[in-house]
This record gives structure tokens, sequence and C-alpha cells, in this order.
């Protein structure tokens, strides 16, 4: 089965569109969406109503921080993740907001966990960022591999038998053989806010019978996601992300 | 190792027939597909009494010695050779069939290549140079065709070569080699160098993994051991294996004089501390072995002695502040030094085509700093007649040609160590060429083609032929003045 493991979509239409394309042409068996349909980008809307429709047939959706911020407080959030918080709620309605409240935190299925930002703490939304963050979840995770994002730059940790951790920077569309010596935690890069300096969106895509994990860039039409955020009236930062990919 | 293993015993679908070897990470068993028999038997029903049934693939399972040892360099080599063989394909490596988990015991199965390593050879050192050479030539091109592939082997020595019955180089043994594109584990686990201490090269030592020509620095060691009957740097332990640093070795012909000054040329060179003063790449040094007059002679040729007190010294000051690469970029080291081959028509009427190749190949060397060119011209043969290969004065073709070809040469900007010529006599100069192109792991070939006419089309030119059938990238040159006359037509 293929599985096809999305994240950090974050309003962002163009993005996202391009992703779920390319994603049906490779026949994915599933989708996977680990959180943040929502905050920077300018069509929140439609992100989560297409993200409702494909829970409907059967994708599985996760709670992200900007999310569960929608309902809840943004007074940990940075003044331009606020801003955008705030200029979101407006642009969703009761069944939306509803709809994202009501996201599970985590998702297991054998021996593999999916969360948004990490294993041992999913609601202090910790970021996985070197191998010391890693190693803390290591320690505290049964799972062999983990599905995370957050991060919105993809990263590859492992632990060998030794509890070793190593990362590992992944190259566009490779494939990478998950052993099952060792233990996982994929972190996969944001659809709609990449940061790694490359505009084009993240998503990853597991095939469980070969145990191979395949990172993928989709090029979108970023500068026309900017503009929409420019439009918006959202802060300028935002509009330049897109642009630059970082 | 979980399970007892026994001949007969039958794993994944593998039944194990005969133990092979137990080495210090792994052992080796000859198996066979079990059902080899049953599927032989519905061919025989599909072609009822035609061929006999084929014999079962020779293969070999590999079984890594992990559990009873605290030592984890077995398991991080076995997941290593796990995570690298799947990649990797052609006539150099064995051909991966399959690989199993961890439970109840994991393996490796692969293609079970015949005979002995080289490691059966150095009960017979120092050979014949000749078959030295020979040897080199071919495990060069077997680390070229590995380092296309974007893998380092970093353990390069005579248990870990075997040959084909055809006459190929195959590498075997991938537990301590480094794919660019997958994590290495090896790194992240351990804090030292790796690999086996009479092979290491200096970066090796100094625990950098991302560079291909430490492949060649090991095949340097075993070329000179093969020559010489000794190690150049002996079989160290600990801290001494830092010398290879600052320590050359004794000149391969103070010890075997009959060892020619090119082949101890080659054989030093593949022996430089510095990377940079290696050669670039496999391909070039194979294509070196294989053309000793070609070989461009240094001071190294010809050196008796060690090098002396004061230079040694420079080297040791510079070793205690030598840095590791982070990153390897082995797709990188290769595509800056790459063989371009020229197909030159040394017709009278080429001479615009000369003249455009030259530019144009001009502009290639500019950009690729290490380019090396192989300069080609055919001599073409007739299918049927007895060629007469010397003109009316008896002077041999063939030798004017290579004149000729050398006087094209000499107006590139290139240093005469990078270009090579050659004169092939053929029926069929375009498979003449190819050929040439595919034995030598040429990367782009610049090849002129001459104004197209009626008769052109229809027989098929040189040019169109290269371009259809070459393994590799292929430019072809027009003359201006064929572009001005086109414009106006």
């Amino acid at each position: 089965m293929l599985i096809a493991l999305l994240t950090d979509i974050h309003g962002n239409r163009e993005a996202f569109s391009a992703v779920l394309a390319h994603a049906r042409s490779l026949n994915v068996d599933r989708l996977v969406l680990l959180g943040d349909y929502v905050g920077y980008g300018a069509d929140p809307a439609w992100v989560v109503d297409t993200v409702r429709t494909l829970v409907a047939e059967g994708a599985i959706a996760l709670l992200g921080n900007h999310d569960a911020a929608i309902d809840g407080t943004d007074e940990d959030m940075n003044p331009i993740a606020q801003e955008a918080i705030r200029w979101t709620r407006g642009q969703l309605g009761m069944e939306q907001r509803a709809f994202l409240a009501d996201l599970p935190l985590v998702h297991e299925e054998g021996d593999i966990l999916y969360v948004h930002a990490n294993g041992y703490a999913p609601r202090s939304w910790n970021y996985i960022t070197d191998t010391l963050e890693a190693a803390r979840h290591f320690s505290r995770v049964e799972a062999h591999i983990t599905f995370c994002g957050h991060v919105h730059v993809p990263m590859l940790y492992h632990m060998s038998t030794t509890a070793k951790v190593g990362s590992f920077s992944p190259v566009s569309d490779n494939e990478i053989p998950l052993l099952p010596t060792r233990t996982w935690l994929a972190v996969i890069g944001a659809v709609g806010q990449p940061r790694d300096g490359v505009p084009a969106a993240n998503y990853a895509v597991f095939d469980t019978a070969r145990q191979c994990l395949r990172y993928f860039r989709v090029p979108y039409d970023n500068m026309e996601a900017a503009r929409k955020v420019r439009e918006a009236g959202l802060p300028e930062k935002l509009a330049q992300r897109l642009e630059e990919g970082r | 190792m979980r399970l007892r293993l026994e001949a007969g015993m039958v794993i994944d679908g593998f039944r194990l027939i005969e133990h092979l070897n137990t080495g210090g990470m792994a052992q080796i068993w000859a198996v066979e597909r079990v059902g080899d028999g049953d599927a032989a038997q519905d061919n025989e029903e599909a072609a009822p009494g035609t061929e006999p049934a084929p014999a079962p693939e020779p293969l070999v399972m590999k079984f890594p010695m992990l559990i009873d040892s605290d030592d984890p360099i077995p398991i991080v080599c076995f997941e290593t050779e796990q995570m690298i063989m799947p990649r990797l394909s052609g006539r150099h490596v064995p051909r991966f069939v399959a690989t199993g988990p961890l439970d109840p015991q994991p393996y490796i199965v692969m293609e079970r290549i015949q005979g002995d390593s080289l490691k059966s050879r150095l009960a017979n050192v120092p050979l014949l140079w000749q078959e030295v050479v020979e040897i080199g030539a071919k495990v060069a091109r077997a680390l070229h065709d590995l380092h296309l592939q974007k893998v380092i082997h970093l353990d390069v020595k005579p248990s870990n070569v075997m040959f084909r019955e055809t006459g190929e180089a195959v590498l075997i043994d991938f537990g301590f080699a480094r794919h660019e594109q997958l994590p290495d584990l090896l790194a992240e686990e351990f804090r030292e160098p790796f690999g086996t201490t009479p092979y290491m090269a200096p970066e090796q030592v100094l625990e950098d993994r991302a560079d291909p020509r430490s492949d060649l620095f090991a095949l340097g060691v075993m070329l000179y051991f093969f020559v010489t009957g000794e190690r150049p740097f002996g079989t160290p332990k600990g801290g001494q294996i830092r010398r290879r640093l600052w320590r050359d070795p004794v000149p391969p012909r103070a010890l075997k004089p009959d060892c020619p000054p090119w082949l101890q040329e080659i054989i030093l060179r593949c022996l430089e501390v510095d990377p940079n003063d290696r050669y670039a790449t496999a391909a070039q040094l194979a294509l070196d072995l294989e053309n000793p007059n070609q070989v461009r002679l240094t001071e190294r040729a010809e050196r008796l002695e060690r090098d002396g007190g004061l230079k040694t010294f420079r080297r040791w000051l510079k070793a205690r502040s030598a840095k590791p690469l982070e990153t390897p970029n082995i797709v990188g080291q290769l595509s800056q030094a790459p063989i371009i081959l020229v197909a030159v028509d040394l017709s009278p009427e080429g001479g615009d085509l000369r003249e455009a190749q030259r530019v144009l190949l001009g502009r290639i060397l500019s950009m690729e700093m290490e380019a090396r060119v192989a300069c080609v011209n055919v001599l073409k043969l007739s299918r049927l007649a007895v060629d007469v290969l010397e003109d009316e004065e008896g002077r041999s073709l063939h030798v004017q040609r290579l004149i000729q070809l050398r006087h094209w040469g000499a107006g590139l900007e290139i240093p005469k160590e990078r270009i090579t010529y050659s004169v092939l006599e053929a029926v069929d100069p375009a498979a003449a060429l190819i050929d040439y192109a595919r034995h030598n792991a040429v990367d782009h070939i610049v090849i002129g083609a001459r104004a197209s006419s009626a008769f052109r089309r229809y027989l098929g030119s040189v040019s169109s032929q290269v371009v259809a059938e070459a393994p590799c990238s292929v430019t072809v040159v027009r003359p201006p003045r064929e572009l001005r006359e086109a414009g106006e037509g």
C-alpha cells in the first residue's frame, strides 16, 4: 500500500492541489494529513473543505497547532502567525471550525505513529529540529516509524540498536529503505510553506510493502499563491516566504 | 546468529546448500530458490520436449553475525549493505535478489559469483606487472561504474574483488560503502575511521567518507602490493595508520626494478596524499593503464627513494590541521572530470568542421576543468577488398593519421597528460566509435556532421548512427558555413 504523507498545508490552495494531483498520478492508496491546514495562506476555507471531503473518503487527518489555535489560544504564536490566525478565524464557518476542533492529535496503526509535532508530548507542539530532540522522541516513543511535520523542512532521523541517533537530509524522489533494525522519525516538509530555500511543495510517499520512503518536491504556482496572500491583506512577509521558499 | 543454520534448511523460500565461509562479520551460504525445479517443469509444459530444464541460478545468502556479539559494527555494516545493494546494478556488482527482515534472521540473497577473489593471488605476489596492469584496469572500470551509481566502496582490497567468467571485475561487500543519497549509518554510529588499515586512504583515516578518489588510493595500494609483493604502508595498527598522511611509500621500482616507469607513475599517483593529486576518476585511471605510451611521466616515474625529511615534515605539519569533508559529492566529482571523445574528420574538405569542433571543445574545457579528451579518428576499411594501408610512398596511413590528429589536438589548451590520440581501424566507423565510448566510459562525444545530401540521407551518416546508439551524451557540430547556406536555402 502507498501512503501519501502531507503536512503544513497552511491555506495554500495552489500547493495543496498540485501535491494532491501528484499523489494521484502515483496511484497512492491512502492519504494521511499531519495537520496545520490553516494559518499563513489565503485559502483556508477551501483547504478545510477539501480536507473534510478527503476524510469522508477515508483519509486520516490530524490536528496541528494552527488548527488548534482557531478555537483556542494564539498567545504562544509569533505576531505574524497570530495576525494570520485572527484573519483566518473570519474566513471559516461554524462547521469548518467544528471540524478542525474535533481532529485527533495522533493516529497509530501497527508500529507506525502519525503526529503533527512530536511523539512524546504532542500537545506541547515542541519542534524536532535536531538529533537531540529526535533522541528525546525516540527515548519515549515505542513506534518503529513515526511520521510528523511542523518543522516545514524535510529531515529523516534514525536510531540504531545501540541508541545512536543520526539525521539525514533527503533528496527529492529518492527511495530510502526504512530498515527493520532501526527506529525512524521522518519529518515531512511543508506542502504550503516550504522553508529550506526551495519554493516547491513537499510531501512524501511511504510504501508499506517494501518499507520504503520517498520524499518529493512538487513545483506549483507559488507566485499566484503569494499574490493572493497580498490581496487578502495578510502580512507581506508571508507572501515573500512563498516566493522564496524560506 | 539466531537460527542454527544447517544445509537443507529453507529460509523464506531459499534452501541452504553449502556453507561457503565465515568472515568476522557475516556467514555466507550457497543457496537455491525452492521451487526453481517446479518452474522448470512449467516451462516444459509450455514448450513440450524442446529444452532441458534450466539449471537453478547460483545464489548466495549472507547472514550478519549480530546477536551474540556486543560489537555493533557487524549490524551497522549489514544495514548499510541492505540499503545500498538493492540500488546497484550492472556487471560489476553481484545482482541483488532479496533481503529479509530482522525476524527470525536477517539476510541478503544475491547472485553467486563463481571462482575465488583476488585474495587467492596473494600467495603468488609479486605478480608479473603485465597481469597487475590488466587487473588494475578491470578494477578501475568496475569502480567507475560504481561511482556513477553514486556509491563509494571504501573497502577496496583483494578479498573484495572477484571476476566474472567473461572477465569483468565484480566488487563485493558493501558493508563500509557510502551512497550519496542514503543516510550514512556508519558515520553516525562510530566516531572512528573505518576500512581495512593497509588499504585506507589518508582522508579515510581522517574519517572522511565522502570522496570517490579514496577508492583509487586503495586500488593503488593493491597494485603496489601485487607488483612488489609488499604493502606500501605495511599493516599498521592504532595511531600508526596516520603515518600515511605524511610518509610516502618506497617507490615500487626500488623494490622491483622491472616495474616500468609508467606503471610506477600510475601507482604513485594513486597513492598521493591529497586526492586532488590522484586521478580525477577511475575511468581516467583505466584509460592510462590501457594506454601506457600515453601516460605522461613526471618525477614520480623515476623516483627511487622516498621523499626527504623536509618534504615529509611539511606534509606532517599539513596533516595536523587536515579536516574532513562534510557531505559527499560523488556525482559532482565525476562530472567535473568527464572523458570527452572528439571524433575528428581528417579529410581535406573537413577543415571548417575541425575548426568548429575545436572551438566547441575549447568552450567545454573552460567549464570542465578536469576533463580528459580522447581524440579519435577512424580509418575506414572496406568490407570485402584487402585494404592497402600505405600510401604510394609506403608510409603507414595509420601513423599519418596519428600525426594529423596530434597536430589538431595541439591547438587545444589542455595539459598533455589529459589528451590521448587513437586511430581506430574499422569497417563500420560509427560502431567503432560507439564501442570505444562504451569501453572507455566516455561521458560525452563531440562529432562533426557534414552537409546533408541525398546520398547521405540514403546511406545514413556516421553522426546520426552515433547519436542514436551512443551510451552517453552526443554533441553534433556543423561548420558555420553550412548553417549560413541552410539559412539562404
